[in-house]
């Protein structure tokens, strides 16, 4: 500890006449999502303009929400900046644990920044951290596969006609699956692909009065579906799969279909790791016939600052860095357009450059579609698509996933999973206090 | 060992053991080969075992976003730092237990031994509310504690098994020729019991370096140790047994080396008092 | 032959270990216990009050919580079994002669060294993976249907991992105890023509009692907090939620420290029925 700090003064007397505040170091708490490893290569760049240096603590996803929460719900101060979600924000914001994102420079333009995570970053109207990059969720299809089944797929599927879709194109010799999807335990993972699947049969998770729904029709049709499309053209063992496991099938040429987040498309058209990059289709999430709502998701990973921290000023200048638009033509002039962090800013969509990448167009027409108030068709209490954002919502999403994913491992029935799930839900909100 | 045996039956032997042995080696033979592997080649069907082209690129893309050195030497400071506290903290209480048997002595040992039954995840809240009071959080010194305390309870179990098989007519003899208390621990007790020390040590070492929810609970930077290195490679995007591979396989080479070369000290006194 | 003094001096050298010790158990304790009776809400507040035994009878009237235990003792139970049967016969095995006995015992120690971590991360993705893992691979080459490891079989593939990283310690201690025998007494059997089973469970076992109750005792301390393998593979589902992990739901993905704290409470009291248990036996053992 002595050395180190000897070694930084020493460094700062050398550089005294360059950078005085070299001394400066923030914390960055960061999810291991290859967008934000892009960003940690670009990390130089950042500290050469400023002369604070950037200490990086990378970790998996899981790992990440339990390491913040607890730092930030005990005033840890282990962060300066912590990369969280659209599901934390608002609530830790509410919480006055954040700082809020005002007085930012001209040149940034927060108002660039898409409406829709805006708002879903914000509470009350107030900016709590700014998306490093945005998703929604939408078909990703192979061209080939489905030109080979005699199929033409629509701007805007249906379920019934993915599902035949799905079965048109699966050939189990070939090891070719019609459709992959997640169906992994987790409240982020699986918990929201059902969510939003579910959302598209026209089921909420709560009544107006805050009481589960998992005992009413439009849950068991959605999960009933899902099953059956799952096990007649879906992979093995899909309970287990989540947005890597799926991404990984599908950059191997394993799936037809594969329906999940729109930042993925950039992954699988990658040449460098996908077998099968020029030959993706994109279209709109799908809804089930006579719903008006369809299965698209909203999310962003944001960079946030955690209340307390004594460097506040300069994690608002790595923020305004990393979720600029001077940072998204960096990544443009090294890497290509199509690897920019996406759905973001409104400018990079009106950006010619960015209009030629071939799933520009349906990943925003996809997030500017997605609703947090309205997330599907019956009114709901709460804000979010494909979580509720109540700090109960994570621990019960998750347990309720857990029942769900024992129903595509085959352990449990349709019928036997909505019970629990009902019964686990209701008595989690009582303890709640709702 | 004066038993003997036929060629053909040591033969069998042989075979069967390292039948057996290969076995229960392979999955990290099976991950050292892997990160060694293209990412295409580490899956594909049927599974490459040698014919592949040999790569070291997956070690330069983690050690590249990951500076391995500083979590390698967080590591062995705090499981270092830790096992040497505990032993010196141990010694004085197990030999005062093997020397100086009470009733309650064996009480006090199995009371030891049931410290280490409280759920870690039960009370990460209160620790951490209690690292921030202390300033402790991310600094190593505070793994070290922590650590320590974790494993005090087997270091003190082991050394007194070892130093109960020390026959005690020594340290009288020792006491008749005059020898003070700290004498005799320092010359007669400490090289008879160097074996058992040696195998405590080594023992509490892996244990300490294998812990990993306080040493990823309690970190962020400055203290974090290889198991919030590994704790970044468990889900990349996209294709990542090489990498995951390559990353797993620096985690465990140092301790799995250590191991390895002072097997003979660890197997010799890792007996916990189970052979009379 | 201790005279008051040595007694003296002996308690004065068990005193830090004692203090400190008594320090790591009643310090966390008792913020547990103080948890355990508030409702303590940190997205929601905090600190909203007392609720006294409110959340002991919630957490056991959750329907979580008898699976929770049942995964809990299933686990536990499942390695010991393996572990210490297994682990007899390859501690026979190994002292048996043979050429490259040194190597054989390296390679047969190995998994040790693992952290639970990463070999949860390994056999998961690259063992148990159902599409690209090697049991996946294995099971095609025999024409047969893979399995999907962790969610078909999510016990048996946990306590597979666990196993495979606690076998070499209980083949070690095993080994120990099994050189130790006296060799004459087992040619004598042999000589007397005891059948081979004959000599194992007159001989052999009853030799081994001391060594097989000390691996149950150090494994079962480790085993019943065990965590990583969990969180890594199948994060509590298909009934894997031992009551570890559903403690950390209960504190870490809930957010409910009161809950979390009550089932802590719970998980002690536990830990200790099964440690009086044991200490019984080992007590006995020990003893002897």
């Amino acid at each position: 500890m002595y050395l180190k700090n000897a070694l930084r003064a020493a460094t700062a007397l050398t550089f005294v006449a360059t950078a005085a505040a070299h001394a400066q170091t923030i914390t960055i708490a960061t999810v291991n999502n290859g967008d934000m490893i892009r960003m940690q290569g670009y990390t130089d760049n950042f500290t050469e303009a400023t002369g604070i240096d950037v200490e990086w603590v990378t970790l998996e996803e899981n790992v990440l929400r339990q390491r913040v929460t607890t730092d930030i719900t005990t005033k840890g101060g282990q962060f300066d900046i912590m990369t969280i979600g659209m599901y934390e924000t608002p609530i830790w914001g509410a919480n006055d644990w954040l700082v809020p994102l005002d007085g930012l420079s001209a040149e940034y333009d927060v108002d660039d920044i898409l409406p829709a995570m805006r708002n879903g970053l914000s509470n009350d109207g107030t900016l709590y951290a700014a998306p490093f990059y945005g998703e929604s969720s939408m078909v990703m299809y192979r061209t080939d596969l489905m030109e080979k089944a005699g199929l033409e797929m629509p701007e805007a599927p249906t379920w019934q006609f993915i599902r035949e879709a799905a079965a048109a194109m699966t050939d189990r010799d070939n090891e070719i699956n019609g459709i992959c999807l997640r169906g992994k335990a987790g409240w982020g993972e699986g918990g929201a692909f059902i969510t939003v699947t579910a959302n598209s049969f026209g089921a909420r998770w709560f009544d107006e009065d805050w009481k589960p729904q998992f005992d009413q029709p439009e849950w068991k049709d959605a999960l009933t579906f899902f099953v059956d499309m799952m096990n007649e053209s879906g992979p093995a063992g899909y309970a287990t799969n989540g947005f890597n496991e799926n991404l990984s099938l599908f950059q191997q040429g394993k799936c037809g279909m594969w329906i999940d987040a729109t930042v993925a498309a950039s992954f699988v058209t990658n040449p460098d790791d996908s077998t099968v990059a020029d030959k993706v289709g994109f279209a709109l999430a799908p809804n089930a016939e006579g719903v008006d709502k369809r299965s698209n998701w909203l999310w962003a990973w944001a960079l946030a600052i955690p209340e307390g921290t004594e460097q506040a000023d300069a994690a608002k200048q790595f923020i305004e860095w990393a979720t600029s638009k001077d940072y998204i033509e960096l990544v443009a002039e090294n890497e290509g357009w199509a690897n920019v962090p996406p759905g973001a800013r409104t400018s990079l969509y009106e950006n010619p450059d960015y209009q030629a990448v071939p799933f520009a167009k349906k990943t925003l027409e996809s997030i500017l579609s997605a609703d947090p108030n309205n997330p599907t068709v019956k009114p709901v209490p709460y804000v979010g698509i494909q979580f509720a954002a109540i700090p109960e919502f994570a621990g019960i999403a998750t347990q309720v996933s857990q029942e769900f994913s024992a129903v595509y491992a085959g352990q449990q029935s349709v019928d036997e999973a909505l019970a629990k799930a009902q019964a686990f839900t209701a008595e989690e909100m009582e303890a709640a206090g709702y | 060992m004066a038993r003997t045996v036929t060629t053909r039956r040591k033969t069998l032997n042989t075979a069967f053991a390292w039948a057996v042995g290969l076995l229960i080696f392979f999955p990290i033979l099976w991950t050292i080969l892997t990160s060694f592997k293209t990412e295409a080649q580490a899956i594909a069907s049927p599974p490459i075992f040698l014919n592949f082209d040999w790569t070291l690129e997956n070690y330069a893309i983690v050690q590249e976003r990951s500076d391995y050195m500083r979590f390698l030497w967080n590591s062995v400071i705090i499981a270092g730092g830790s096992t040497i506290l505990g032993v010196i903290v141990a010694v004085p209480a197990a030999w005062a237990m093997a020397f100086v048997p009470s009733k309650r002595t064996k009480d006090i040992l199995l009371w030891m031994l049931s410290t280490k039954m409280l759920p870690a995840v039960g009370v990460l809240y209160p620790i951490y509310l209690l690292f921030i009071q202390l300033g402790l959080l991310d600094s190593r010194g505070g793994l070290v504690v922590v650590l320590m305390l974790i494993n005090l309870p087997i270091i003190v179990w082991m050394l007194y098994t070892y130093f109960r098989e020390i026959p005690g007519e020594i340290l009288e003899a020792a006491r008749m020729d005059g020898a003070t208390l700290k004498e005799e621990i320092l010359y007669v007790l400490t090289p008879m019991a160097i074996p058992g020390i040696a195998s405590t040590v080594l023992l509490n070492f892996i244990l300490a370096w294998n812990e990993a929810f306080w040493t990823l609970n309690l970190t962020a930077v400055d203290a974090a140790p290889l198991t919030a290195f590994i704790a970044s490679y468990s889900s990349p995007e996209g294709l990542f047994f090489a990498k995951l591979s390559a990353a797993s396989t620096m985690a465990i080479a140092p301790i799995l080396i250590l191991g390895w070369f002072s097997q003979k000290q660890l197997v010799r006194g890792l007996t916990f008092g189970a052979v009379k | 032959m201790a005279t008051q003094h040595s007694r003296s001096v002996a308690r004065f050298m068990m005193a830090p270990a004692v203090i400190l010790l008594l320090g790591w158990m009643l310090v966390p304790l008792t913020m547990t216990l103080y948890f355990s009776f508030k409702k303590y809400l940190p997205l929601r507040g905090g600190d909203l009050g007392w609720v006294g035994f409110d959340n002991y009878v919630r957490f056991v009237s959750s329907s979580t919580f008898w699976p929770a235990v049942q995964a809990t003792l299933v686990i536990v139970g499942g390695v010991l079994a393996i572990t210490v049967v297994l682990g007899i016969l390859l501690a026979m095995l190994l002292d048996q002669p043979m050429w490259g006995q040194g190597v054989v015992r390296i390679l047969v120690i190995a998994p040790f060294f693992v952290m639970p971590t990463v070999s949860a991360l390994v056999w998961k993705n690259m063992f148990m993976d159902p599409v690209n893992g090697l049991l996946a691979h294995l099971w095609r080459f025999f024409g047969a249907e893979p399995i999907s490891w962790l969610s078909e079989a999510s016990m048996t593939s946990i306590v597979m991992i666990v196993s495979w990283q606690w076998l070499p310690f209980a083949t070690l201690i095993l080994l120990t105890a099994i050189q130790s025998l006296d060799s004459e007494q087992l040619e004598a059997a042999e000589m007397d023509g005891a059948p081979p089973l004959k000599r194992f469970y007159h001989i052999i076992l009853p030799h081994l009692g001391r060594a097989i109750t000390i691996v149950i005792l150090i494994q079962t301390i480790f085993l019943l907090s065990i965590f990583a393998e969990i969180f890594v593979t199948t994060g509590g589902a298909f009934g894997t939620r031992t009551l570890t992990y559903l403690i950390f739901q209960r504190v870490l993905e809930s957010q409910n420290v009161g809950l979390g704290s009550a089932g802590g409470v719970y998980a002690i009291i536990l830990a200790n029925i099964v440690a009086i248990f044991l200490m019984r036996i080992v007590g006995k053992n020990l003893d002897a």
